[in-house]
């Protein structure tokens, strides 16, 4: 049964993209454990507000676990310490009375601090700018069910495609690496047959624009995959590597 | 005999100038039939008709009161035609081909020349920015959030219909038409629900091209599934995340045009006015628009040669609803305040399946599949006191005995039982806890049982169906709804409200478009399930991109203007003398505490069940929260900053404005339809009541000016093609 805790929060303040953080810690009384951690942390501004201190500045906004704004370092794990969710659906059930709590922006290279916790994930964009599509114009389709394609295939294009672009992957990885996010993308649509026609020249086109935004290499440590909060599979690099190494071949 | 032909003439020309004057009259005062009887008297001149004419010129000055003795002559009630809604003739299924094939079009160079702004980045804004920029013209994209793909459509879970007919079970376009329009308590335009069901099926061919992952059978054809108000199977869908799949082909197709460089993006950016220009003729055009730089707090103007908006619903003005934390109705505001209509504002979508709120600190609210209502049986306890002791906590659900529950929507509704509309099990069950037989511990909850299902089907078959949605409740509520009856209560979901636009996608306001959630749409009074993404994409990917070179093709002579003509400095001061009143309050309230109270106000006298009373207590209460705003907010930090309270400010002191607005709809319109449902008009079972005869049409609001009571036009909806019905569930 929910009840109600005292914590400590630990956060990570920093006025700007320059400026020097720091730790600040407050007490935080008589929290529901019903309340999300979002929530918790809206508790702790109002706090703030009322005593004309400045709220802790963080992203966040379908708070259902789908549009990927939300980008927390909670107790050395993004997206806290729970499997398979994102910060928002973190509830403060799983901390104890008395706890303290740290909690950090997204920490990598190409994810630069605004204020915060508040990140700059414009990166993501730019790989998707890069070769993330199908280049096809509106109007002048084919039927939708022209081409079938096999109930297994169209579903594991599916599991890729519930990437959110949170962001979790590269701030887990000890080396910054944005593979899982961008093999995600180039497996759904190297799996499926809209998309293979372009499947080489994408692939090379993102890893290209993800090496060139600083983003660390792929090393196998699988932390991207674990820290998932939408469990895209490791597979989706393998798959990945085959389609740049192909392509690296044929050139 | 020359006489007589002098008398004639006379007579002819007499009846000319009443005809004209009672025209005019007319238009104001809705009496098309005091036209045509004059127009008919005027036929059979003579001199009979003189004398007839001499009389009736008279009356002609003040015809109002014999033709429509309701119509207040100090308001000035305009009423919008088919004509101003620019309908195109012809029947039905011939309107939107008619349309394309005669409106006019801008080429390839000079699409080059002109720049066109799209505000949002959801399943309209995305779709249309993509789809523009695809055809040449340069796009000038923003949205509030850190990247497009984050815009609240990626949040949608059903599905999106279209008539394809795929699984042979008789759909057509015109079954797609007829379910919409009844579907929205026929409170729609037809020829509008007409076209977004033409275009239904090349939005699932598009997806599909642009590799949108829906679900598919072992065949490896498309698969669908039913949905609520539809006897077809027509929705498809990516799991439970189609919102997120098609925005992300959205995306990704806008991505492709930002590679390119023809969209320029800016994320983090928020509209806050729209610059206004005069053209030779003195008629004001949207020429840009201003926007803060949500990073730096910088104010930055931008022009454009014409602006689209698709900035999403207003339902966050309840402060709890199911939309994202920043969703806002600030765009709509500004377009308003410019002279754009706002079209029936008290249409708003309750959904009955939410996860409960259980306490003060709660942000928002969770949405459950409608698709639950299948296999769960909706149910409060019996005895008052069943229900004191679950609100106290010392009993759970599972320990009240059958015989002491009330299944009351099978019980008022034996032949739809739990699968009613929404509007229908949202008011159920809030009649049974405003009775006090609520069972959550604040007394607003009922229960969604599963175990007979779980009895019936076994526990496995209910998981296969529902494990998710069921591991998502147990993240919430920390309960396992396999051992106790889930609790739901409703929540405002969606609003069909919106910025008034005609057939093309255009505002009153001359280059000013609205797109998606935020016009009026072509969802009525009521939207059905997997609606809203069909209505979204069928707008910007196939609607817009068409219409609105009907009124760029007289715009090719216009050059780039200058964002330092004084039209934009004046927009620009607005904005930061808004901006410098907000920060020069420092009262002591927050933003979310005022917010909170305005969410109250609404959801206690202008949700559910309104009634005359209600709504103008809640309209003094809303006048009192502006006050308490304006003088008592407090918003830390600078203005030239990164500073969310600000922009939280900026969004509800519009939320104010909004809500006042719902409530004045809401108490003019004195009947029940869809999702505005008004206690008087009621029947004596409790269902809703329309009246078609008085308040067959749009309600449309023009802004008057600060304080002032807004303006009512109205556009009369005459169903010409379809029959009104009357919805019914019990049998």
């Amino acid at each position: 049964m929910d009840s109600y805790i005292d914590i400590k929060v630990r956060v990570w303040r920093q006025a700007g993209p320059k400026a020097q953080g720091h730790f600040e810690t407050y007490d935080l009384k008589h929290v529901f454990q019903g309340a999300s951690f979002l929530e918790m942390i809206d508790i702790l501004n109002e706090q703030l507000i009322a005593e004309h201190k400045d709220p802790v500045t963080y992203d966040h906004d379908c708070r259902e676990g789908i549009c990927g704004m939300c980008s927390m370092y909670v107790n050395g794990h993004p997206h806290g310490p729970d499997s398979a969710i994102t910060t928002c659906q973190l509830h403060m059930r799983k901390f104890k009375d008395g706890e303290t709590i740290t909690v950090e922006p997204w920490r990598s290279r190409a994810f630069p601090v605004i204020k915060d916790l508040m990140v700059d994930r414009g990166a993501y964009d730019k790989i998707m700018q890069a070769g993330g599509f199908v280049s096809v114009n509106t109007g002048g389709v084919p039927d939708a069910n022209a081409i079938p394609i096999p109930k297994p295939v169209a579903d594991e294009a599916m599991d890729a495609a519930s990437c959110i672009g949170c962001g979790a992957c590269a701030a887990a990885c000890k080396n910054g690496s944005a593979m899982l996010f961008v093999a995600a993308k180039v497996s759904q649509l190297a799996l499926l047959p809209q998309g293979k026609v372009e499947a080489a020249a994408r692939a090379k086109a993102m890893v290209a624009k993800m090496d060139e935004l600083g983003f660390g290499n792929c090393t196998n440590t699988g932390a991207c995959a674990a820290e998932c909060p939408k469990s895209v599979s490791l597979a989706n690099i393998a798959r990945l590597n085959r389609e740049f190494i192909g392509a690296k071949f044929k050139d | 005999m020359a006489k007589k032909e002098e008398i004639l003439d006379a007579a002819k020309k007499a009846a000319e100038v009443i005809k004209e004057k009672v025209e005019k009259v007319a238009e104001r005062a809705e009496v098309k039939e005091a036209v045509e009887a004059v127009t008919e008297a005027a036929k059979k001149a003579g001199k009979a008709a003189v004398a007839a004419a001499e009389e009736i010129m008279a009356p002609a000055e003040d015809p109002k009161a014999e033709a429509a003795p309701k119509a207040a002559p100090k308001k000035e009630t305009k009423v919008i035609t088919p004509k101003d809604a620019k309908i195109p003739e012809g029947p039905l299924e011939l309107k939107w081909t008619n349309y394309k094939n005669h409106q006019k079009l801008v080429n390839p160079a000079n699409k080059r020349r002109l720049d066109i702004i799209v505000v949002g980045t959801g399943l309209a804004g995305a779709s249309a920015a993509a789809s523009l920029a695809e055809m040449g013209f340069n796009v000038l994209n923003f949205c509030i959030q850190d990247s497009p793909r984050r815009a609240h459509s990626i949040a949608a879970q059903g599905g999106i219909n279209a008539a394809k007919n795929y699984q042979n079970d008789g759909d057509s376009v015109y079954r797609l038409y007829y379910d919409t329009i009844k579907g929205g308590d026929y409170r729609a335009r037809e020829a509008n629900v007409y076209r977004l069901a033409e275009v239904s099926n090349n939005i699932i061919d598009q997806c599909v091209a642009q590799g949108v992952p829906f679900a598919r059978e072992y065949g490896g054809l498309l698969d669908n599934r039913s949905f609520g108000g539809a006897q077809v199977s027509r929705t498809f869908y990516a799991k439970g995340q189609t919102g997120q799949q098609l925005l992300l082909g959205a995306y990704s197709a806008l991505s492709r045009q930002i590679g390119k460089g023809k969209v320029k993006m800016y994320t983090r950016y928020e509209m806050l006015d729209i610059v206004m220009i005069k053209d030779e003729n003195g008629e004001p055009r949207a020429r840009g628009i201003i926007a803060r730089n949500l990073v730096t707090g910088r104010i930055e103007r931008f022009f454009a040669h014409a602006v689209v908006v698709g900035s999403g619903g207003y339902g966050n003005t309840f402060f709890l609803s199911t939309n994202a934390m920043a969703s806002n109705g600030s765009a709509a505001m500004q377009m308003y305040r410019h002279g754009a209509l706002f079209a029936n504002p008290c249409y708003a979508q309750i959904h009955p399946t939410c996860i409960p709120k259980h306490g003060d600190f709660q942000s928002k609210l969770t949405l459950m599949s409608e698709s639950l209502r299948n296999d769960g049986r909706i149910w409060v306890p019996k005895k008052l006191e069943d229900a004191k002791r679950l609100q106290a906590g010392e009993i759970k659900g599972r320990d009240i005995p059958e015989e002491d529950r009330d299944y009351y929507l099978e019980r008022r509704y034996p032949a739809f039982g739990n699968l009613v509309p929404r509007d229908v099990a949202s008011r159920a069950a809030k009649e049974r806890c405003d009775k006090g037989y609520g069972v959550n511990n604040t007394g607003l909850a009922v229960f969604l049982d599963f175990s007979e299902a779980i009895q019936r089907l076994g526990k496995d078959v209910v998981a296969q169906k529902y494990g998710n949605l069921f591991q998502m409740y147990e993240k919430i509520v920390d309960e396992n709804p396999y051992e106790n009856p889930m609790m739901i209560f409703p929540a405002i979901h969606y609003t069909m409200g919106g910025i008034w636009v005609d057939y093309e996608l255009q505002t009153s306001v001359k280059g000013l478009f609205c797109i998606g959630e935020a016009n009026f749409s072509d969802h009525g009074a009521n939207r059905l399930g997997a609606s809203a993404l069909m209505q979204g994409l069928a707008d910007g990917y196939f609607v817009l991109p068409y219409t609105i070179q009907n009124y760029l093709s007289d715009q090719i002579g216009v050059p780039r203007m200058s964002t330092d003509l004084p039209e934009f400095a004046e927009a620009e001061k607005r904005v930061q003398d808004k901006i410098d009143k907000l920060m020069a309050i420092q009262g002591k309230r927050s933003v979310d505490s005022i917010h909170k109270e305005l969410g109250l106000i609404m959801w206690d006298f202008v949700g559910m069940g309104r009634t005359a009373e209600g709504l103008k207590e809640g309209i003094a209460k809303i006048d009192a929260i502006k006050k308490e705003f304006w003088t008592n907010v407090y918003i830390p930090g600078e203005a030239n900053a990164l500073n969310n309270e600000l922009e939280k400010a900026l969004r509800l002191a519009d939320f104010i404005e909004i809500g006042r607005l719902m409530a004045v709809d809401a108490l003019h319109r004195e009947e029940s339809c869809g999702g505005h449902f008004r206690e008087e008009y009621q029947t004596p079972e409790g269902e809703a009541l329309r009246q078609d005869d008085k308040f067959s049409y749009v309600g449309c609001w023009k802004y008057m000016g600060e304080d002032q009571e807004p303006q009512l036009i109205k556009e009369p909806l005459d169903y010409e093609f379809t029959e009104r019905k009357t919805r019914n569930y019990k049998n």
